[in-house]
């Protein structure tokens, strides 16, 4: 696959998603903006999930505590919201290391169910510590400033932090430290034996994907101006590892296609029919049975083919990312 | 906030949020959102609340000003975020004129905070929670034919104390806006009579198991107990208070949706002679009550519940308002005053019914009983009534509203 | 209050242990999490439901559902499961999604509404115990654990499949080298699993109801025992499903805000530093 191709691709797509405002109305901006918003938390999953193989169930549960963060420091103080969202995005950080701390010492089922359990601890202090997280009534605060009030000019900000913080994540996996993770997905055993701190390595790794998560809540909060323990709960986190599923685990943008195809088809099919859930949920089955790599994956392993066939016998083949 | 100040705020929000007259045609339908949790803790109210909405337009014809009326229904799933997403749904994609529904307090408190911010009128017949006609009042959300949290269980309280003789109560009550708001009202008014709150007990939406409540409250040995659940947790609770024998041991009084039809048409004995208190009783034999009561049956084969009859309320004042705004819901500074205009006079409660200055009803608040009808069904029939209850009790309202809204941490309790 | 307090955490402790037990036999036995013992329990408590409710028999009821909750794990095991056998991630994930599916489908068909399973009538109301009341369905489910704690432990100790499985939890590998049929042992022990898990549906339903949400509640616990039990321990679920009811209805009374903290805290903890629980044998 050559880096022109990539390239095109990119502008491609990035002029696809520029143009969104210009082709539907307000309500489908809207939408467009959340999924970005997902297609962020989607991607963080994937960092950890697809480049360190550590799949997670609390990815929704630290996006949630910024967003509770953001929203409770400005209903109290409603003067700097941008504050608030630094604030945010340092706490969610801040759980994500915690999190890592605790979880790095397992991998595999053990760890995704040790997530599991932190992200249920996350939602029931946010479900029942009533009087700072308002419980079941969750807290509302709109905090947009006036310029973002406009659906379309909201979605040009949510895209251009989309586009920074995509970029970073795709800096950060390609980086010396983002390979030496996916040294260790591939055999912790011999990343120790080369002399790699795989624990320091995953735990850098856990926070930073947590810190991408945090960002992607912070955003929501001046998204939605409202929070609730759902936002924190385990099916978020699972509609976001959907997401990162469907798109292709290890390809990063993964998310963006997985977030794209998961919103579309609940929006879409809702209309129709209430059995979107279901329809959720068969896809989840289909794609574990049929397609565990998503669909970028799929895309990749079948460029990837066409490239060998392609090859004269003898040359190798470049590095192979799953 | 003072009276001046709320009209000020009307204005303004009425003038950025007046749609431009385009030429409107007659036959343009007038497209209404109806939200109501169709799934969750309260799917089986929020059914009726669909019932009894179309109930009305079955009856009145679903023209009005020579436009037709469009209604779509939407599911807020007894959830807060879900309320809010199918709320941006109605409103930006369905281009409803106006919002209407929903049940549980928290999920209108987050259809309140979105409609703030693009005018969009939302009607209230149900959602309770006190300071939207109170301390954050939005210009744009009028509570028709609804009423505010607190309002319904003073008077019980007060009947608790000075007829009932109870002293000392321990409260359960659900952990949102509505269980405090309806706890604090009936604790104030208590204390304030000479009672005591021996304590709070307060419950997670969706519980399943409320034995860890049972032990704390025959622990604190009460007279009563005050009971505020609704829906699934009100069934519940009725079916293990009488599995575990409590139900001839302490008395058992209670919130104003927890002796609800919606709760007691499927319920058996464990609900029998339960003292709750509301504006509206099925069983009240006012002449208009009982006519409503036998068309609902004739349409759905049930009684109705407070949920289906405040919806038919509420359609039937949105009717009105319409009449009287020529049809003219475009026109959102014209329609909300029409709206508040209102006095519906020909209502299944028997009487007129109005907003007072801060945009609440007042009422009659009948305190009602859980008896068994000859026919075996279970029915709310009226035991007293506490004539021309207002949000405000028998407060001044410029002095009520210097104390802070109810909460889990204040619940106007005097100590005695 | 504390005997009240601790007859209601034994009994619910008893449904915990019944539909941990399940899930701790397919953890055992075949590594698998299964995400959808939750949604499995509450198919078996509107089976029960429906059971019930039209034959007016309660014992039919329970062999019903659990029947049939057998034949769906049956279904999802030939049907689904095998396609990912060699992948314990995308099978705990392939789990999910039919959770996700069955969840639909009930509400589909019974919709949003909280629903009673009917006990027989000399199971209803309340027996004098010493001075306080507490209701007989409940002492009910408190003796049928045990019972069913029992007929576990011959079934696993004193039977052929039983020796079978409990060999199988340790070392699969050797049990097929032995010449045993492992794919049937394993299929077997998946409907045994599900049956649990359909019977804990009927029974939990009675007294704590069923609605939309009772699956992912119920998996969390299962969870939350079985790790803390130890995988494929039958003691470790009871000792598990005794501690998490514990924990779960005295936390409640005691730090209401921290209800849930008490019980994902010590599964935590135990995750992170000792995986295997309190009773689990390594693999």
């Amino acid at each position: 696959m050559g880096t022109r191709l990539n390239w095109l691709v990119t502008i491609a797509v990035l002029a696809g998603l520029a143009a969104v405002p210009f082709f539907v109305g307000t309500y489908k901006t809207t939408l467009a903006s959340q999924m970005l918003i997902f297609a962020i938390l989607a991607m963080s999953i994937d960092v950890l999930a697809g480049f360190a193989g550590r799949t997670t169930l609390c990815h929704g549960a630290i996006f949630g505590v910024s967003t509770y963060v953001v929203l409770y420091l400005t209903s109290i103080d409603a003067s700097s919201p941008w504050l608030a969202a630094v604030l945010g995005i340092l706490a969610a950080t801040l759980v994500a290391a915690i999190f890592a701390i605790l979880a790095i010492r397992t991998a595999g089922v053990y760890f995704l169910l040790l997530t599991l359990a932190l992200g249920m601890i996350i939602w029931g202090i946010c479900l029942r510590w009533t009087s700072v997280t308002g419980g079941e009534n969750g807290i509302r605060s709109t905090i947009r400033p006036d310029w973002l009030l406009d659906s379309a000019n909201f979605y040009y900000f949510t895209l251009a932090i989309f586009v920074v913080l995509a970029f970073a994540m795709w800096r950060f996996v390609n980086s010396p430290f983002g390979l030496s993770l996916q040294g260790i997905r591939e055999s912790e055993t011999r990343m120790r034996a080369l002399g790699y701190n795989v624990s320091l390595h995953l735990f850098i790794g856990f926070t930073i994907s947590g810190f991408f998560a945090g960002a992607a809540g912070a955003l929501y909060a001046f998204f939605n101006g409202f929070v609730s323990p759902t936002t924190v709960a385990l099916g978020q986190s699972v509609a976001a590892l959907l997401m990162a599923i469907v798109g292709g685990v290890g390809t990063l943008f993964g998310g963006l296609v997985g977030s794209i195809m998961v919103t579309a088809v609940q929006d879409i099919v809702s209309v129709y029919t209430d059995r979107w859930s279901m329809l959720l949920g068969l896809m989840f089955i289909g794609a574990m049975v049929f397609a565990p790599e998503g669909i970028l994956g799929k895309i990749r392993t079948m460029l990837a083919s066409r490239a060998a066939q392609a090859r004269p016998a003898g040359t190798p083949p470049n590095q192979q990312r799953r | 906030m003072d009276r001046r100040k709320f009209l000020k705020m009307t204005a303004a929000a009425a003038a950025t949020s007046t749609l431009p007259r385009t030429a409107v045609r007659a036959a343009d339908p007038i497209r209404i959102g109806l939200m109501a949790p169709l799934t969750g803790v309260v799917a089986a109210g929020g059914r009726e609340v669909v019932d009894g909405f179309n109930l009305y337009w079955a009856k009145a014809g679903k023209t009005i000003a020579g436009r037709p009326i469009e209604i779509t229904i939407e599911d807020d799933a007894s959830n807060p975020d879900t309320a809010l997403q199918k709320a941006r749904r109605l409103v930006e994609q369905s281009k409803v004129h106006f919002l209407i529904g929903n049940i549980l307090a928290n999920t209108g408190l987050a259809v309140a905070e979105y409609v703030k911010s693009n005018g969009v009128p939302y009607f209230i017949p149900i959602i309770a929670a006190d300071d939207l006609t109170q301390r954050r009042r939005i210009a744009n959300v009028v509570r028709i034919a609804g009423f505010a949290a607190s309002q319904t269980t003073r008077p019980l309280a007060d009947y608790a104390y000075k007829k009932l003789g109870y002293r000392k109560i321990v409260t359960v009550s659900q952990d949102y806006t509505f269980g405090h708001e309806q706890v604090g009202g009936f604790a104030q008014t208590f204390t304030e009579a000479g009672g005591t709150i021996a304590s709070q007990l307060w419950n997670p939406l969706n519980t399943s198991d409320f034995s860890p409540y049972f032990a704390q409250i025959q622990a604190a040995k009460p007279d009563a107990v005050f009971a505020m659940e609704l829906g699934a947790d009100a069934s519940r609770f009725f079916q293990q208070w009488a599995a575990f024998g409590l139900k001839n041991t302490i008395p058992l009084i209670g919130g104003s949706n927890f002796s609800d039809q919606s709760v007691i048409r499927t319920s058996g004995a464990e609900v029998d002679g339960v003292l709750t208190s509301h504006y509206f009783a099925e069983g009240n034999d006012n002449p208009a009550t009982v006519a409503f009561v036998a068309e609902y049956q004739k349409a759905y084969g049930i009684l109705p519940s407070f949920y289906g009859a405040s919806l038919y309320l509420g359609a039937m004042w949105v009717a009105e308002a319409i009449k009287a705004a020529d049809g003219n819901v475009e026109d959102r500074v014209a329609f909300l005053d029409a709206i508040r205009k209102v006095v519906l006079n020909d209502s299944p409660l028997g009487r007129p019914v109005r907003l007072d200055a801060y945009g609440n009803p007042v009422y009659d608040v009948f305190i009602r009983k859980v008896t068994r009808r000859p026919d075996g069904k279970f029915w709310n029939t009226v035991v007293e009534v506490y004539p021309e209850v207002s949000q405000f009790w028998n407060y001044k309202p410029e002095d009520y509203l210097k104390q802070p809204a109810y909460s889990r941490t204040f619940q106007g309790i005097k100590k005695n | 209050m504390t005997a009240f307090l601790a007859l209601n955490s034994a009994s619910f402790a008893a449904l915990l242990f019944v539909v941990a037990s399940g899930f701790t036999l397919i953890f055992g036995l075949m590594r698998i999490i299964n995400l959808a013992h939750g949604a499995l329990y509450l198919l078996g408590g509107y089976v029960g439901l429906v059971i019930g409710v039209r034959t007016g028999s309660f014992t039919l009821a329970v062999v019903g559902a659990s029947a049939a909750v057998a034949l769906v794990g049956c279904l999802v095991d030939v049907g689904l499961l095998r396609f990912v056998k060699d992948n314990a991630l995308r099978q705990v994930l392939l789990t999910l999604g039919v959770a996700i599916v069955l969840d639909d489908i009930d509400l589909v068909i019974f919709g949003g509404d909280t629903f009673t399973v009917p006990v027989p009538e000399f199971l209803e109301g309340p027996v004098s115990l010493g001075g306080m009341y507490y209701p007989k369905y409940r002492l009910f489910v408190l003796v049928a654990g045990v019972a069913i704690y029992a007929a576990l432990w011959l079934l696993l100790n004193r039977t052929r499949l039983g020796s079978l499985i409990r060999a199988g939890v340790d070392d699969a590998e050797m049990v097929d080298a032995m010449g045993v049929d492992i794919k049937r042992l394993f299929v077997y022990t998946f409907m045994l699993g599900c049956a649990l898990a359909g019977l804990g549906g009927v029974m939990g339903g009675a007294f704590l109801t069923l609605y939309p949400t009772a699956d992912s509640e119920i998996l969390v616990f299962s969870l939350a025992v079985v790790i803390i039990g130890g995988r494929g321990s039958l003691l470790g679920a009871a000792i598990g499903s005794i501690l998490v009811g514990f924990l779960a209805t005295f936390g409640q009374v005691w730090f209401p805000e921290f209800a849930y903290f008490v019980i994902f805290g010590p599964m935590a903890i135990l995750l992170a530093f000792r995986p295997l629980g309190l009773f689990g044998k390594a693999a």
